[in-house]
């Protein structure tokens, strides 16, 4: 999941003085007190980035997530569905476009951010690294891959960074649709032939794990989301996030007339949750090693977009350029003459 | 069997709404293809927008022509059960995309065409298709605009560009012409001023390219740009792939709800 970027433990320990002290001490005052840090403020160099790191893989999540969608565009199976994958996936990259200007409000451009993923130093959300096999897995990502999104995002209008939580915002309201569009294209398939209802099965069992690891690692093995939570970047955890979801969705499921991919899963009268089965986090681990089904080829499309644009975005700049120059060229031409 | 293609009898308005939502429905697959793989996020999404803004003028049109046709058939009838020689787009629409340079010469060639097409349409005797002209032509406007304004950056940008560019536009000029020919059943329509003649509307095209290519600093082919056959559903190779992609889950499920 976007969170993902949480866990992973920084290098930097910062340095603290007793001047540094006592502005992490009021920084921090503040943010207990839930005012919005602000792009000009003052803040601890680890919160800075901590904040970019999020931030910017949550921007490759979406710019790397427009490429499983991306897949079905043209195959999509009506006008009415291909006009609203086309706007899903436009959506993401508007997400995408955003999430990086809040990410430069800390001081890091947006190409430095997208060399940092196309280098492979920045990671992207886990779960794009899935392929999409059919086009019920348009379904199953809006409805289980947005949806848990959601279950992370919803708390992240809440952040301290005033952009980010303020992006989020709209982000959120967008995926809310997604996950709506999503469910309906399974409810869709659900109640259509026989081979269109398989089509759905074998879409949540393929997503329904990844979609857990999304999460990230057990609480009990993540190891930044202390700091993240004093911050209140983060306010829930891997596990109580990962819980609300399965809470929420298992329902959903049986409302399909779905099955899901897992024998333990039960229903705990006495606490109110659904409890699911063991999850396989070699697989979670393989795929953040950047051995996942799709990892390579993902990485690929990006560098290959990137790389056939260069010439593109030179010609642009030298265009741009040349104007300024004439434009400067000819205030001297008018001042001269006056 | 529904995978069967539908049948048409093609009335004169029946081929001139086909002709106008073929184009949209085309250039707009094609658009979309670039979906997550174009030369910065901000063209990743006015390419979008212009393929959606295509798909959208299509799902009006069809709509109107199931109307036409009056036997109950849908938009997805029109765009997912007939052959590629029912298809009534003209053949540079269906090019494919190439590099951004082509992309953006097929788009100034096309947008040059039918926004003067969409702005004379808003008077049509035809109160539905006014009605599509009217909030085309805005639409179009805004596809005009940004393609040209690239067509300008590439070719007043650097030496690449330039020769890139100008590689696309002498490989597109040929499909370029065929937009406004016309044949003797769209002539009633004219008459009855329900259509508007498109070679009426060369010499608007031929200022805009005028325009566009003395500021992008590139040389006008010569060459009458002869090829056609589009309208009559002779098309180039490339249709026949686009249908596979766009059709293959209407046509490997018979009937199916999506």
């Amino acid at each position: 999941m976007y969170t993902q970027a949480l866990n992973a433990k920084d290098a930097v320990v910062e340095a603290a003085g007793p001047e540094e002290a006592g502005r992490n001490g009021r920084f921090q005052a503040r943010v207990d007190a839930e005012e919005r840090i602000e792009p000009n403020d003052w803040m601890p160099e680890a919160y800075r980035r901590t904040l970019v790191r999020q931030i910017s893989q949550h921007a490759h999540s979406e710019i790397v997530g427009m490429l499983p969608e991306g897949n079905w565009i043209t195959r999509a199976p009506s006008l009415k569905r291909k006009a609203a994958l086309l706007a899903k996936v436009q959506d993401e990259a508007g997400h995408g476009l955003y999430l990086y200007a809040a990410a430069e409000t800390l001081g890091t451009s947006r190409e430095e951010l997208v060399d940092q993923l196309l280098s492979g130093k920045a990671k992207y959300s886990s779960i794009f690294n899935y392929p999409t096999l059919s086009w019920a897995d348009i379904g199953a990502i809006g409805w289980l891959v947005d949806g848990a999104a959601i279950m992370n995002q919803i708390p992240l209008c809440r952040c301290s960074y005033g952009p980010y939580a303020r992006a989020m915002i709209r982000i959120c309201k967008e995926e809310s649709f997604h996950q709506r569009q999503g469910y309906e294209i399974m409810l869709t398939l659900c109640r259509g032939t026989p081979e269109q209802k398989a089509m759905a099965q074998d879409a949540l069992n393929r997503w329904w794990w990844p979609c857990l690891m999304m999460f990230g690692p057990p609480d009990a093995e993540s190891q930044h989301s202390e700091q993240s939570a004093q911050w209140k970047i983060k306010r829930f955890s891997n596990d109580e996030l990962r819980q609300k979801f399965v809470d929420a969705t298992v329902p959903q499921g049986h409302h399909l007339g779905l099955t899901f991919p897992d024998p333990d899963l039960t229903y705990d009268e006495a606490a109110g949750h659904w409890r699911f089965g063991a999850i396989d986090w070699e697989e979670f681990r393989q795929v953040l090693a950047g051995n996942g089904p799709c990892n390579r080829q993902r990485m690929k499309q990006r560098r290959d977009a990137h790389a056939a644009g260069a010439w593109v975005r030179e010609a642009a700049m030298a265009h741009a350029e040349k104007r300024a120059r004439r434009a400067r060229e000819a205030t001297g031409a008018v001042a001269a003459a006056a | 069997m529904s995978t069967t293609s539908i049948a048409l009898a093609e009335s004169p308005l029946l081929a001139l709404v086909l002709r106008r939502a073929d184009d949209a429905l085309i250039l707009g697959h094609r658009l979309s293809e670039w979906c997550g793989h174009a030369p910065m996020l901000e063209e990743d999404i006015a390419l979008a927008n212009i393929a959606l803004d295509c798909v959208g003028q299509a799902r009006a049109l069809y709509e109107y022509a199931a109307q036409v046709d009056g036997r109950g058939l849908t938009e997805d009838d029109f765009a997912y059960r007939r052959e590629a020689h029912q298809y009534r787009n003209c053949l540079l629409v269906e090019q494919p995309n190439g590099d951004f340079a082509a992309t953006i010469v097929r788009q100034v060639l096309f947008s040059a065409f039918i926004d003067p097409y969409w702005r004379a349409m808003m008077g049509s005797a035809d109160a539905a298709l006014a009605a599509v002209a009217a909030k085309a032509e805005k639409e179009t406007a805004y596809h005009l605009r940004h393609a040209a304004e690239w067509l300008i950056r590439l070719g007043d940008g650097t030496a690449e560009s330039r020769a890139r560019v100008q590689a696309a536009l002498d490989d597109l000029w040929p499909y370029a012409g065929e937009a406004f020919e016309s044949d003797p059943a769209e002539a009633g329509l004219v008459a009855a001023g329900i259509a508007v003649d498109p070679a009426s509307l060369r010499p608007a095209f031929d200022r805009t390219i005028a325009r566009v290519l003395e500021e992008a600093t590139l040389t006008r082919p010569t060459g009458s740009g002869a090829q056609s056959g589009g309208r009559r559903g002779r098309h180039s190779e490339h249709l026949g792939f686009i249908l596979a992609d766009l059709q293959y889950l209407q046509r490997a499920h018979p009937g199916a709800v999506w």
